[in-house]
This record gives structure tokens, sequence and C-alpha cells, in this order.
């Protein structure tokens, strides 16, 4: 086999700027979870399931059919980084407090998933968080819970920001 | 019914929740391992051949290649991979790998290297020549005669009629039908076919194994049964039991998919021939025909019913195929008949199940564990012969269910791999489930109400019920292990292993409540079967019930050793004294206390005692829990494509210990059985090859898919469970199908007696009818039978 062909590749990693040496071909998920954020979940490898969510840049995006030298200079965010220290992030109080987690493999994505929403969106309807759920495979919670909780952290993330809700009542999941 | 409990019956959060939201490294493969390989097992690209020849000079020149081994370098033992307690029902007749393939996906061969790259690059320098032999695809024709056989070697046992590929036969009758049938008024008899399904847990199979320093074989593996592998293992490997240590870790997600030892035998041959730690891990690809699946059946049902509704006999014939090996064969099928024809009462039930092997991938145990085959077919000929009544099918049923104070015959006489015991049934829910899931779904207006004959789009609902088991009587049993530490938390030690299922807060709240102290004392481990006592595993939803009555015993023996101490140190008997809020106290008027605090560092420095106890627990009857479920839909008669609207599931569980929990998993079970009706199936072209590995291809459903939900917990005491407790994982499983296809027929009078509905079967279906309703105002009227008869498939 010929000499593996290295390059370096800088990101700033859950706030931390990090330099890793990496082949052109691998993944970004490969990399990740060598690298220690074993967060990020495999669970196709073909972008279909969203175990592997991650924020590059804000935007939740499959970490297993990125290339890591695509995140070169990029801003990424892991499951990781959602916690300050001990303190959990609302998105992730509110997935426990409404049993969103069963299995919690796929939990990670989903919650990085949410975070990018509602960054953009702090008041989503139910049907925009089932699009953006449709993106995170589970096999577990058939999807009541998961949806309760984004709209609950939804309405938390807005007190906690002191914004009025754009729109005051929602379908609710049930 | 309902006592004062502070923690049982509460919707607390998960115990271990934290760790999961944030993304701490709990699973299987969330260890970085030094000298880790890379395990990779080659698959067989025929459904059924010989391997002529095989070398792997190639493989093994290749640089950072460690291992590649063949049926040549390893023990021949037959086994099953079925997960059961010994001596397991499944045959014999699996091998670590063979110099028969079996299936499109079967093992030619493992390799062992230092990275991905190169254990795939092994597999394809490794050179095998085939004998092609005649596939066995179709389970119709697997008896035939002049059929290939599939398992003509001689060392396998326990297969009913190896040179027919039948790998289990069941014969159980109750009364006698036939003369049931000569009873009946109005007698109905249908076929109906269901598909070959996926776990798809999240969390693919993965296994982890190394020497340890005392040349232990260590196996981390994503696992439903750690005490199982560990034996399974060892025979496999010829090892003693003494040196092979499971450990499971989180598991994300298993169903019944990982009820089964499926890549721990290789992974730890590697590890054998290397010396090193090796990881097998399959892709999602390799899950999908390489790992387990549900048993695909035929069946036929024949019910003869009184000119009033009430059932006098019923039928059940069952052509079901386990693929190529017969990995829960006789159990899955058993259940098939066991569970569901005792749901409604008949003085004349009859079984009968041929489960054939053909050249397909392996079926196994899958949540619902033949229920869901067994409840389609049922259900939806209940529902079939309450519209020729012109009955509601929800008076149909109410009629003829199983009630609290009957005793299910069945059962004794359908046991898991022998003779089975009574079912007494000691809390039933079953009405009530009918009646607030009819409240919910508005069956009274819904049902009713006009379709509009102009709109394409035609609404209908329709129900379905069904029963499953908790744990399986008198086989499936757990323990517990139970100590104070001297701060007063606990570390409650259990075999038994949450999939996700929760059972680890499930079973920590029985402990707290037990105790009399607050949840987040209570320190849980499982599983690891070097540190926890057995547990026969997550499977037959028997956690709650088998393991949480070990955690429940264990934790009255603390109990009752924590109040020895407290009377003597506040000098008032034992019998004066309770555990409450973290503290003893006296029961009379006196008011003493002594916190559980001071009172285990008193036990631990002055009396010099380790508060501990551990027990076990199995029962010899296996509850039903019971559920009724409600589809509305929508069908589209431009595009035939079935939305549901909304699905009601009305559970009877026993006490819910968890009610949040509960729900929960009601849910993913309902998110299953909706792909099962509607979306998914393992397509198998004409060479046995799996044209649709992928969730591309394979359509699981996913927040935009789902309904709207209602679930109604229905409450009741169960005798035999911890704080009255049943079970939930499967029961759910089993009636949203035949629901929504019952309701799919309300919607455009076709009735659709195979899985999964797919809008093509839809549209093909409506414009049959439309052919025969335009011949039939055509030519002469008379007396032909109604439309939706006429629209029959099979």
């Amino acid at each position: 086999m010929p000499a593996m062909k290295t390059m370096l590749t800088r990101v700033k990693i859950n706030g931390e700027a990090k330099e890793w040496t990496i082949a052109p071909g691998d993944l970004l998920l490969d990399v990740l979870r060598r690298e220690g954020y074993l967060g990020v979940k495999r669970g196709c490898e073909t972008g279909e399931c969203g175990a592997c969510t991650v924020l590059v840049n804000g935007r939740a995006m499959n970490s297993c059919v990125l290339f890591a030298a695509q995140a070169d200079g990029c801003e990424l965010l892991t499951i990781e980084g959602v916690a300050q220290g001990d303190t959990l992030d609302p998105i992730q109080e509110a997935f426990l407090e409404h049993g969103a987690v069963q299995c919690g493999f796929c939990t990670p994505g989903m919650i990085l998933n949410t975070k990018a929403l509602l960054a953009r969106h702090p008041d989503p309807t139910e049907e925009e968080v089932r699009d953006m759920l449709a993106g995170n495979y589970c096999r577990c919670t058939g999807f009541r819970k998961p949806i309760e909780a984004v709209l609950a952290a939804a309405q938390a993330c807005r007190a906690k920001g002191g914004k009025k809700p754009s729109r005051a009542t929602k379908g609710g999941a049930r | 019914m309902s006592r004062n409990y502070t923690v049982v019956g509460k919707s607390v959060k998960k115990v271990d929740g934290f760790k999961l939201v944030t993304g701490r490294p709990a699973f299987t493969d969330d260890i970085i391992l030094p000298g880790l390989l890379y395990g990779k097992i080659l698959p067989s690209p025929h459904a059924h051949a010989l391997i002529k020849r095989i070398d792997t000079s190639r493989a093994r020149a290749l640089p950072g290649v460690h291992a590649v081994l063949t049926y040549k370098d390893v023990p021949r033992v037959p086994h099953t991979t079925a997960g059961q307690s010994w001596p397991e029902p499944s045959p014999y007749d699996t091998y670590l790998l063979d110099s028969k393939v079996r299936f499109v996906g079967d093992r030619v061969a493992a390799v062992a290297a230092e990275t991905r790259a190169q254990a795939e690059e092994a597999l394809r320098r490794i050179e095998v020549e085939y004998e092609v032999l005649p596939p066995v695809l179709d389970m119709e024709h697997a008896m035939d005669p002049g059929a290939a056989v599939i398992h003509d070697e001689p060392d396998s046992t326990g297969i009913y009629n190896a040179s027919h590929n039948v790998a289990a036969y069941i014969l159980r009758e109750i009364g006698n039908v036939e003369e049931g049938f000569r009873e009946a008024n109005f007698v109905l008899e249908r076929e109906y076919r269901t598909p070959r399904v996926q776990h798809c847990t999240i969390e693919p199979h993965v296994s982890i194994t190394w020497l340890d320093p005392d040349s232990r074989l260590v196996i981390r593996s994503s696992t439903q049964v750690p005490y199982h592998t560990r034996r399974q293992v060892a025979m496999i490997l010829q090892l003693p039991v003494q040196r092979v240590h499971v450990i499971k870790p989180r598991i994300g997600g298993g169903f019944g998919g990982k009820q089964e030892m499926l890549l721990e035998d290789i992974c730890g041959a590697l590890t054998l021939a290397t010396g090193r730690p090796v990881k097998i891990e399959y892709t999602r690809e390799e899950e999908f025909y390489m790992a387990r699946s549900r048993h695909p059946q035929v069946l036929r049902v024949k019910m003869g019913v009184k000119r009033d509704g009430t059932i006098v006999a019923n039928h059940m014939k069952v052509l079901a195929t386990t693929g190529a090996y017969g990995s829960h064969s006789s159990t899955v099928q058993g259940n098939t008949g066991s569970k569901v024809l005792p749901l409604y009462r008949a003085p004349h039930m009859k079984f009968e199940c041929h489960v054939v092997y053909t050249n397909t991938p392996v079926a196994g145990a899958f949540r619902g564990y033949g229920c869901p085959q067994g409840f389609f077919a049922q259900e939806s000929l209940v529902d079939e012969i309450a519209h020729e009544l012109g009955m509601d099918p929800i008076e149909f049923r109410k009629k003829n269910i199983i009630r609290a104070g009957d005793i299910d015959e069945l059962s004794a006489r359908l046991g898991e791999g022998k003779k089975g015991l009574p079912r007494h049934i000691r809390s039933c829910g079953l009405p009530e489930c009918l009646e607030r899931g009819a409240a919910a779904i508005e069956w009274e207006r819904k049902g009713k109400a006009p379709q509009d004959q102009r709109s394409h789009l035609r609404r209908g609902v329709g129900v379905a019920c069904s029963m499953q088991g908790s744990a399986i009587a008198g086989i499936d049993w757990a323990s517990a292990f139970l100590k104070l530490n001297e701060d007063a938390s606990f570390n409650l030690q259990v075999g038994a292993s949450d999939l996700g299922t929760g059972a680890d807060t499930v079973l920590a709240q029985i402990a707290a409540e037990t105790l009399g102290v607050r949840l987040d004392k209570l320190v849980v481990y499982s599983s690891d079967t070097d540190f926890t006592p057995f547990d026969v595993g997550a499977y037959a939803s028997s956690t709650t019930i088998i393991s949480g009555g070990a955690v429940k015993k264990a934790a009255e023996g603390v109990r009752e050793q924590i109040l020895r101490i407290a009377s003597k140190m506040l000098d008032v008997p034992p019998e004066n004294l309770t555990c409450r809020d973290n503290q003893v106290v006296t029961k009379c008027e006196c008011k003493k206390s002594v916190s559980m605090a001071d009172l285990a560092l008193h036990a631990m420095y002055k009396e010099k005692v380790q508060i501990m106890d551990h027990a076990s627990h199995f029962n010899t009857d296996s509850p039903p829990p019971f559920c009724a479920q409600f589809a509305e839909v929508e069908v589209d008669t431009e595009t035939g494509r079935i939305r549901v609207v909304h699905l009601v599931t009305a559970v009877d569980l026993g006490r819910a210990i968890n009610p949040m929990q509960a729900e929960g998993q009601a849910e993913g079970a309902v998110a299953q059985s909706l792909g099962y009706a509607l979306s998914e199936e393992m397509v198998l072209d004409k060479s046995g090859r799996m044209v649709n590995p992928g969730f591309l291809d394979y359509k699981i459903f996913t927040a935009k898919d789902m309904p709207k939900l209602t679930t109604i917990l229905v409450e009741t005491e169960e005798p035999l469970g911890p704080y009255g407790a049943k079970s939930v994982g499967e029961v759910a499983i089993n009636a949203p199908a035949p629901a929504v296809a019952s309701a799919v027929f309300h919607a455009i009078g076709v009735r659709f007696r195979q899985l999964p509905i797919r809008p093509e079967a839809v549209l093909r279906a409506l414009r049959e009818k439309q052919a025969h309703e335009q011949e039939a105002s055509a030519g002469a009227a008379g007396n032909r039978a109604s439309s939706p008869r006429r629209a029959e498939r099979h």
C-alpha cells in the first residue's frame, strides 16, 4: 500500500481551537470519534439516520457524509459542547423532562438538530418541528415525546431569552 | 386501587438520562482501546452453496492483517444463536463458520486487521470457489418433494424434519374445532400474509472482545442477553464459562434483535487467534441481512360464530419461515398460537404451524414475538365477521374477549419448548381499554360519518385488540443484589439489561419505594456477568415483573436489616418501625427517628456490618397486558396513499411504575407497527439477495410520518407483579396494523390481507373494485356478493 498522505485541518470545536492531522478521504464522523467526541454516533454512514449530526457553522449536518477536510476553518458543535459543565441546556432539560430519551443513541443528533432549528427559528410550529426531526431516525419513541420536548424547549429558550413568543398557541403533539 | 406510593407510579426522569443527553461515552463502541483490530465478516454472495475451495493466502499476506479464519480454523460446535434459557428450545443448526452457506449474507470467513480499510481489502482478497446449489426461496415450496435440503449436515440436532426443511411443527387443539364449526351459524375463513421486516435499531450490532491480564476473554457487547451470551460463547469457543466475562454497556435499542448471540462468538474467535482486542460492528447494510428479522407468515384463519356473535370455534393454520437457521423458530410461532387465539373465549381452538427453512435472511426474536403476525390475521378476520354480521366490531369483541377469572388453557399446552402452564387471568382492563379508546377516537361519530363521494380523500376508523405476556412462565427468572453505603446511598446491581426501555429507572423506583428513600439514593449498575447476578435478559416483556420482583425482594431484605439496626439505635422493636423519607421512623406516637445517613454510618463503623441482600425471582404464570388500539386513516384514491391521521392506544399494563416511560414504550411500538402496516418490507430478488438494505429504500416511520398519538394507560392491579405491575414493552406493537387495515376497509371498501399496504396495492385494488362494479351494473346485478367481498385479494 502506498504511504498515506496526510493533511492538517484546523477547526474550532465546542469553543476550543484544534488542529487535526487527517487523511484527505477521512470522514468527519470518523475523525470526531477518533478525537474522542464519542457522542457523535454511527448509525448508517449514508446520511440517512441523523445519529451523527453535528453543527457546522451553526447548521445541522450529517458528519458521516462530510469529509473532515470540509470542516477546515469551521466552527463545530458536538453534543459534548451543548451543556455548560453540569448545567444542562434547556433543550437537554426538556428532553429529560418530557421522556424524549429512551435508548439515547439518536438523542445527541436530535438535540443538536433542535439547537440549530431554535437558533434560526425560536418559535416553531409542530409541523416545523416534525420536518426538522424527520432527519433524526428514532426507533424507540414514536416521536410524540421528542416533539413535545422540542416545543417545550422552544418555550423555555424564549422565556430565558426574555423574548415574547410571536405565535402564542400551538397545536401540541398530542 | 391506587395506594399512596412516593416513587412508584411517578413519571420521574430517567436515572441514566443525564449521560445520554450530554453524549457521554456509554455505548459499546464508546471506548478507545490501544491495539484494537477491526474485524469483518465475508458474506456469502449465494443463497445456497458449498465452499469447494477457499484460499486465504493473499488476504493473510496483506500488511496489517492479523487473522483470517475459515471453517478450517475454528471448532465445529452445533449451536443456536437464540438468546434463550438453557436448554434452548431452538434447534442446534448453526456453526461458527461452515463449509456450506445457506443465505446471501451467511458467514464465509472472518478477518481482523489494523484498519477498517485493510480488513475490507482482505475480504476482497479471499478466493472462494463455490458449488452453487439450487436455493429454496419460497416458503410455500420449501416442503415440496425434491426441494433442496438446507440442513443436510449430520450433526445438527433439534430440527423437526431436516429432510423436508421443517425446522419446527406445532399442533394443539382444545375441544374439537370441526364440531365447533358444525355448531356455528356462520363460518368465515381467510388467508393473510405478513412481511419480513427488520428491527432497525439505530445502533447496529457491535461487539468488542479482548483478553484481560488473566487471559480471560472479555466481551463488551450490545446485547439483551449477557448471561446467555456468556454460556453460548463458552460452548462455541470451547472455553470454560469461568474464562468468559460479558459486559453489557448502554444499548442503543434492541427490540429482540439483540436477544441473539450474533457477533460475540466470531469476534471472540478473532481475539483468541490474534491475542488482540477486536471490534466487529455491522454496517447498516450488513445489519439488514446479516442480523435478524421478523418471521414472515402465511396465516389461514377460520372462525365459526353463533348468530348473536358468540365465537364457538377458532382455527389458525400458519406457515412461517425462519430463514436459513432456526433461531427462535418454534417459540415465536408457538406464541402466534398461545398469545393470539386465547384473546377470545372459544370452546374449540386449534393451532397448527409449520416453520420451514428457506435460503433467506435469518428470522429471530422481534418485539411482539409472533403476535403481530397472529393478531393481524385474527383481528382482521374478526372485523370481517363483525361486518358480515352487521355488528359493531367493538360490541363483537366485548362479547367474546377473555376476562378476569378465566383460565387460558391453550397456554398450558403451548409452552416454550415444553409443556406450558395455564394462564389465570387475574387482572384484565380490556373492556375499559375498548371504552376509553373508542371515546378518544370518537368511534360513534366517525364510524358513522358518511363519505364525501366527490372527494378523493376517504376517511375510515378501525379497531383491533391484543394481549401479550409478562415473562415466560416457569422459565424466566432474575436476581438482584443491593447494599447500603455509609452515606445512605444504595448500590443496586442487576443482570437485567436496559436497552432503552427504562429498566434501570423502573428497577430503581421499585427499590426506592421499598426502602423509603429518594430515587437519587440508588446507584444502578447493569449488567456484567462478573459483577451482577444472573438474569435471563431483557425479553418477553419480563424485566419489570421478574427483575422488578427480584429487586423488591432484595430491597425488603435490606429494609429488614435496616430496621433491626434502627431498633437497637432507637430502642424500639422493629415491628414498630418503618422506612420513610430517607429515615427510619416509629409507627407509634413516640415519634422517634434516625436518619438513613446516621444509621448507615453507625452500621458500617460501629456495628461493623455490611447491610446487603440479594434475591431471585420467577413466576409460574405470565399475566397478560391487554391493548385496544384505534386508527383513523385517510386514503387518497388518486394516489393510493394511506395517511394515518390518529392512532389511539389504550393499554392495560397493570400498574405503571413510571407512566411517562410506559407511554414511551407504547408509542415506540406503535411507530414500528405502522411501518409494518404500510411501508416496511425486506425485499429479496430471485437469487435471495435483499434489494433494499438501507434506510432510503427500507422506509421506517419518521417524525413526519407519525400520526397524532393518544396513549391511555388503563391501570389494573396485578397480584403477581411488583406494586401491581404487568408489562408494556411489547403489547402495543400487535394491533395498530390490523386497526389500520380495518380503517382502510371502512374508508374505501377494500380489505387488504397482506402487509405492507402500499399505495400501488391500494390503486390496483381500487381499479379492480371499480371494474367489478361496472361489470356488475352492466350485467344482471342479481344475487352477486357485495362489492367489498369481490375486491378480496386472496
